[in-house]
């Protein structure tokens, strides 16, 4: 063993060999090879790089070599030593590596365990078809327009052309509100909110209208005496029937698939002339493709523009309606209406939040 | 409406006739709702006519059974066992004979039955599948064929019956006259109108009649046709046409009457001339009077109804049902015949009033033709004369002033314009010509061109341009409309109030609650159950003069009655576990409610009318309510689950504050149905929007509702839409956390204490949370200990941890010098 400032001694040089070195390294990578876990890795650590390390040992030689060899052998030392720290950060890291995930390994849990610790919320189909119709609607630059419930007979009825012996006008049919000589009644039908509408609005207007709704009918599994429309008026300057049937098909289109269309038969309504049934072509009707009943609709009656206030010699207008329940009824194909209305969470939930 | 295909072609001339199928379609194209169509059921093998030759009673079985002699062919007699007792010997009736095959695959074999070989089966008509009536077998006149004669072409069995149900506007509809004429126009073949026959000179008056009420009646006509054979039959080809139409045969003058209103669309009445006395009135009743109708009911009749009078009172209420004093009975033989043009409201209002709808009503109701009752009498009365036997008296009242269509003008381009159409030439004026108007086209000084068209008389409904437009948009079909969309106009969008309410329920679903749509019908005793004190404003509700279930004729001033309804049904049905909203108007009586205004249609009402209409409603806010009971975390392998409780009722509105974009301030409230140490009033600003918390124990109780059951209502459209644009500035230096613990009085709620410490805080105080409540014997009693963790931060340097204890401090002592707050050590 030798100082620094030892005599040079030729036969300790050997350390300092090439095949020393190499050896040396070679060694270090066994043994850190060999650790099988940290804890053995940092046994052996002291051994390859430690100060009495034979790498360390060699360097201490450096200092007796004449000055031409210094340089070197020390090139040499220091690749040796470098190999070995990156033969023990590589196998440190290696190791860390396996003891992490074997700690995570233990944690591992379940992962299909089940998670309803919250229940889960959602929202009523009407509501939520309601909404998709106003935005297909809305998407054609409509606004949605809206009105009260228990509404005037006036709005209900006069200003829509009904006269004042029209059978939808008796107790029969129609929620009337005491006093008997009231006057009000709980609408039967949106098209109030086109009365409201073309009152209160400036021209032109295109607005839709989906609203609760109520008629004397019993409660069975195709009727509900509360119930919900979706209205649509259009008045502006030249609009036409080949409008409101291109709108109804751009309806059916969104809310049932590009294969939809509509087909209008004629009909009668108090507010509407001409009037018109409305049936869309259904591709996922039960039993195969076909029409469905679905609303009614026409030219707005010249009487109810007047009666708002509308010149029908210089504006014409559309109007349609659909029932909801009875839109989401052949839709989904639900058996019973009475689902829509009594409030059981089963029948509600599977919609979530979007329908 | 039902009619036979042989009927309803009767007067078309087809180059070839359409099928069954085909006529339903056009009637659909044109805008008559088919019901149905009804192929008359298939009978093969022979059926044939028989004379029954003799019956033997068979007395010996429970029943009475014939064994009856028909003679069904030349010297051919049957032995067929019946158990039928409608029919005698001599009579025509109709036989299935061996190796037919009635509906239903029903085969007829000769058998042995009660005792006797049976050789074949006597029909009814529903056997046969003519019509539902199986009161006995079918008897067919006399002279209408011979034994043996093949019955299948002689009952028409070939035929079909097509179902119709025309719009109410279209009361001509009603009759075949009028559908065949639908039909002419559909298919584009000539019509002879049988409604347009000529009728000859009555020679005076056949008896006095008076109309005294002219709203009442716009014509009334009688024709007298005495000498008539009571026991004559009705003609089998009329009887099919009745019973294939679904109406009864009962005697020749009603049957005749019956016919005559199918066909061309006039109902008529039949009195016995003999037991009228004196002339007619036509009038309203007067308060008091009774009558007794034909089905022997007594009816008090009302001062609105319709009454025709003879000299000894009400003999029949007008257009509906006639009186049984003078009823064509089974020995009348000198038949009065009246056709009348009846107001239709007034029949409409009577038939409700007596509850007693009729085919005849149901015509008068939807107008029929003024100029058609001299045309139907002459018919029914020539039908009378040549069936049975009688003769028509020369006299024919009529009077009255029929009330005829006026002409409606407009451009003949019209239709065009509005169906989005390029229709060709000619064809405006062809089309209204085809339903029948006196059509004219003139060019007026300006170059325009426009058509004028007479309606005919059975066309009341033709009123305006419109109307005229429909005839030809229909006619053409509506199918030939293109389809094209409108130039879409520049909308605004969803308004600020629409978005926020979606919102609202999109964060109450997201949250675990089921949205529910109860009805907003309650009924007043549950206000009782919810505690309510007698002057609560929440009784004070609008009631329903008709409800469908009595004791729910209250329109809901509060959406919670509906919720808890609903939780109490899903509990019945075995959910436990519940949380459930609703977003719904509800009706709030003004505490003067203004009279709704008589305003009138034509013109826009004046902005003082409709001002005053939407005054005269009750005031209808949207609000927003939900109920939690059970748990509101379920137990599982996670751990316990946790009770809904007080807490959850005042976060869900919390919820709906800030989906709304407002902050709900929470202050300690009493009221019912809530527990009155555990609700609070929900405020924006000073103003309050609604109430949470846990149920009173005696309405949880009540109700039969889980205990602790808890709900919230807010009022949404007390909310206030406000700008929420906020402008966060983020500092990016370290905060200084800081902890305090504040004793306070326990009666000064925590929302206070932390809106005192936050302003103390300044603007350094960048959050404050409260982490810990402490009530027990280290703060003395009537205290707590209120611990918050405070957040200190500057928006452009690092904070130094003097400057926010000093921050802290100030905090502190605001709140000690507001509550007495002491810093718990």
């Amino acid at each position: 063993m030798s100082g620094a400032n030892d005599p040079y001694d030729p036969k300790q040089v050997a350390a300092l060999s090439p095949e020393a070195l190499d050896a040396a390294v070679e060694q270090a990578r066994e043994a850190f090879a060999k650790a099988a876990d940290l804890d053995e890795l940092a046994a052996v650590k002291p051994g390859h790089l430690g100060d009495r390390s034979p790498i360390l040992l060699a360097r201490r030689e450096i200092g007796a070599l004449p000055p031409a060899a210094k340089a070197q052998a020390g090139k040499r030392v220091n690749e040796a030593q470098n190999a070995v720290k990156l033969a023990f950060e590589e196998r440190r890291a290696r190791l860390q590596a396996e003891r992490d995930e074997r700690v995570l390994r233990k944690e591992s849990v379940d992962v299909t365990l089940p998670w309803d610790r919250v229940p889960r919320g959602a929202r009523h189909p009407i509501s939520t078809l309601a909404e998709r119709i106003a935005d297909v609607f809305v998407a054609m630059g409509y606004e949605v327009a809206e009105g009260p419930e228990l509404e005037t007979e006036w709005f209900n009825f006069d200003a829509l052309n009904f006269g004042k012996d029209h059978p939808a006008r008796t107790m029969q049919d129609t929620f009337y509100v005491a006093p008997a000589d009231s006057g009000l009644v709980l609408r039967t039908h949106t098209s109030p909110v086109q009365a409201r509408t073309l009152l209160d609005r400036d021209l032109p207007v295109y607005v839709v209208c989906p609203g609760r709704t109520f008629r004397t009918d019993e409660l069975d599994a195709t009727h509900t005496p509360v119930f919900h429309q979706v209205e649509g008026l259009a008045v502006d300057k030249g609009l036409t029937m080949a409008h409101l049937k291109g709108t109804l098909d751009a309806f059916a289109r969104a809310m049932f698939g590009e294969d939809s269309k509509t087909r209008l038969r004629p009909s009668f309504f108090p507010f509407t002339e001409p009037s018109a049934e409305v049936d869309v072509w259904f591709p996922e009707k039960k039993g195969g493709a076909g029409w469905v009943e679905w609303g009614g609709c026409g030219m707005v009656n010249p009487n109810v523009l007047r009666n708002c206030g509308v010149d029908p010699d210089v504006y014409s207008g559309f109007a349609f309606g659909m029932g909801l329940e009875r839109t989401l009824q052949f839709r989904n194909g639900l058996p019973d209406m009475r689902d829509m209305v009594e409030g059981d969470v089963r029948f509600t939930q599977p919609f979530g939040t979007e329908a | 409406m039902r009619i036979p295909v042989t009927w309803l072609v009767e007067n078309l001339e087809f180059a070839e006739t359409p099928t069954p199928d085909q006529l339903a379609e056009a009637f659909v194209r044109i805008g008559i709702e088919v019901e149905d169509v009804h192929e008359l059921d298939s009978v093969t093998g022979p059926l044939v006519a028989g004379r029954v030759v003799e019956i033997e009673e068979l007395t010996e079985f429970k029943k009475p059974i014939r064994y009856c002699q028909v003679e069904v062919g030349p010297d051919q007699v049957n032995g067929i066992v019946c158990g039928a007792s409608n029919f005698q010997e001599g009579d025509t009736v109709v036989v299935a004979l061996p190796g037919a095959v009635l509906p239903g695959d029903f085969t007829i074999s000769a058998r042995k039955t009660y005792g006797k070989t049976s050789n074949g089966m006597i029909c009814s008509a529903r056997e046969l599948g003519l019509g539902d009536d199986h009161a006995g077998i079918m008897v067919l006149p006399s002279g209408t064929a011979q034994p043996g004669d093949d019955a299948i072409e002689l009952l028409g069995l070939g035929d079909t019956v097509i179902e119709v149900a025309p719009t109410p506007d279209r009361g001509y509809a009603f009759s075949v006259r009028g559908l065949a004429r639908e039909i002419a126009c559909a298919f584009d073949v000539p019509y002879r109108d049988p409604g347009l026959a000529e009728v000859p000179e009555g020679e005076g008056e056949v008896l006095p009649v008076r109309i005294e009420d002219s709203s009442a009646c716009s014509r009334f006509v009688a024709r007298r046709v005495s000498g008539v054979d009571p026991t004559a039959p009705t003609p089998w080809w009329m009887r099919r046409r009745l019973m294939l139409a679904g109406i009864r045969s009962i005697s020749l003058p009603v049957d005749v009457t019956n016919y005559v209103m199918l066909e061309l669309g006039q109902p008529l009445h039949a009195f016995d001339a003999q037991s009228v006395q004196g002339g007619l009135v036509v009038r309203r009743a007067v308060a008091g009077e009774k009558l007794t109708t034909l089905d022997e009911q007594v009816r008090a009749l009302d001062p609105d109804d319709i009454v025709i009078a003879d000299d000894s009172g009400v003999i029949s209420l007008a257009g509906v049902m006639g009186g049984a004093s003078t009823e064509v009975g089974a020995t009348s033989s000198d038949i009065l015949l009246e056709a009348a043009n009846w107001d239709p409201a007034s029949i409409a209002r009577t038939v409700r009033r007596h509850k007693l709808p009729s085919e005849a009503a149901k015509r008068f109701e939807r107008t029929v033709d003024p100029a058609l009752a001299p045309v139907a009498l002459e018919r029914a009365a020539r039908l009378l004369d040549m069936f049975g036997d009688g003769s028509i008296k020369p006299g024919r009242t009529d009077v009255g002033t029929p009330v005829l269509p006026a002409p409606v003008t407009m451009p003949i381009n019209l239709p065009d314009r509005v169906a989005g159409v390029r229709y060709a030439r000619g064809v405006s004026a062809r089309r209204l010509g085809q339903i029948g108007c006196q059509v004219e086209v003139t060019t007026g000084d300006d170059g325009a061109t426009m058509v004028t068209a007479v309606p005919p008389t059975w066309r009341a409904d033709l009123t305006q341009p419109a109307d005229l437009v429909e005839e030809v948009l229909r006619l053409e079909g509506y199918d030939t409309i293109p389809s094209t969309l409108p130039p879409a106009p520049a909308g605004r969008g969803l308004t600020e109030q629409q978005r926020r309410r979606r919102t609202v329920s999109r964060a109450l679903a997201e949250d675990g609650f089921v949205e529910v749509k109860p009805f907003p019908f309650v009924a007043p005793s549950v206000f009782d159950a919810l505690g309510l004190p007698a002057d609560d404003v929440r009784r004070n509700t609008v009631s329903v003069l008709n409800p469908l279930e009595s004791d729910k004729h209250a329109l809901a001033t509060t959406l919670v009655p509906g919720l808890l309804e609903t939780v109490q049904r899903n509990l019945a049905r075995g959910q436990k576990d519940l949380a459930v909203y609703t977003i719904a108007q509800v009706t709030l009586p003004r505490t003067q409610q203004a009279p709704v205004p008589d305003v009138g249609v034509g013109e826009r009402p004046s902005d003082a009318q409709v001002a005053s209409l939407l005054a005269a409603l009750p005031q209808q806010p949207v609000h927003v309510a939900a109920v939690l009971a059970g748990h509101r975390e379920h137990a599982g392998w996670w751990g316990k689950g946790r009770q809904a409780d007080w807490a959850d009722a005042v976060q869900a509105a919390r919820l709906v504050g800030q989906a709304y974009g407002v902050e709900l301030t929470v202050v300690a409230s009493d009221l019912a149905p809530w527990h009155p140490g555990r609700c609070a009033e929900l405020r924006v600003g000073d103003w309050p929007v609604g109430h949470a918390g846990e149920l009173h124990p005696k309405v949880v109780e009540a109700l039969g509702l889980p205990k602790r059951t808890v709900a919230m209502e807010l009022d949404l459209d007390a909310l206030p839409l406000t700008d929420n644009r906020p402008a966060p500035i983020v500092s990016a230096y370290p905060p200084v956390l800081l902890d305090v613990a504040v004793v306070v009085p326990v009666e000064v709620p925590a929302e206070q204490v932390a809106r005192v410490l936050r302003g103390g805080g300044g603007a350094l105080l960048e959050d404050i949370r409260l982490f810990d409540v402490y009530t027990g014997d280290q703060v003395g009693e009537g205290k707590r200990s209120l611990a918050y963790s405070l957040r200190f931060r500057a928006p452009d340097r690092t904070l130094t941890v003097e400057e926010a204890t000093a921050a802290r401090d100030a905090a502190v002592a605001a709140a000690a010098e507001r509550f007495g707050a002491v810093l718990r050590g």
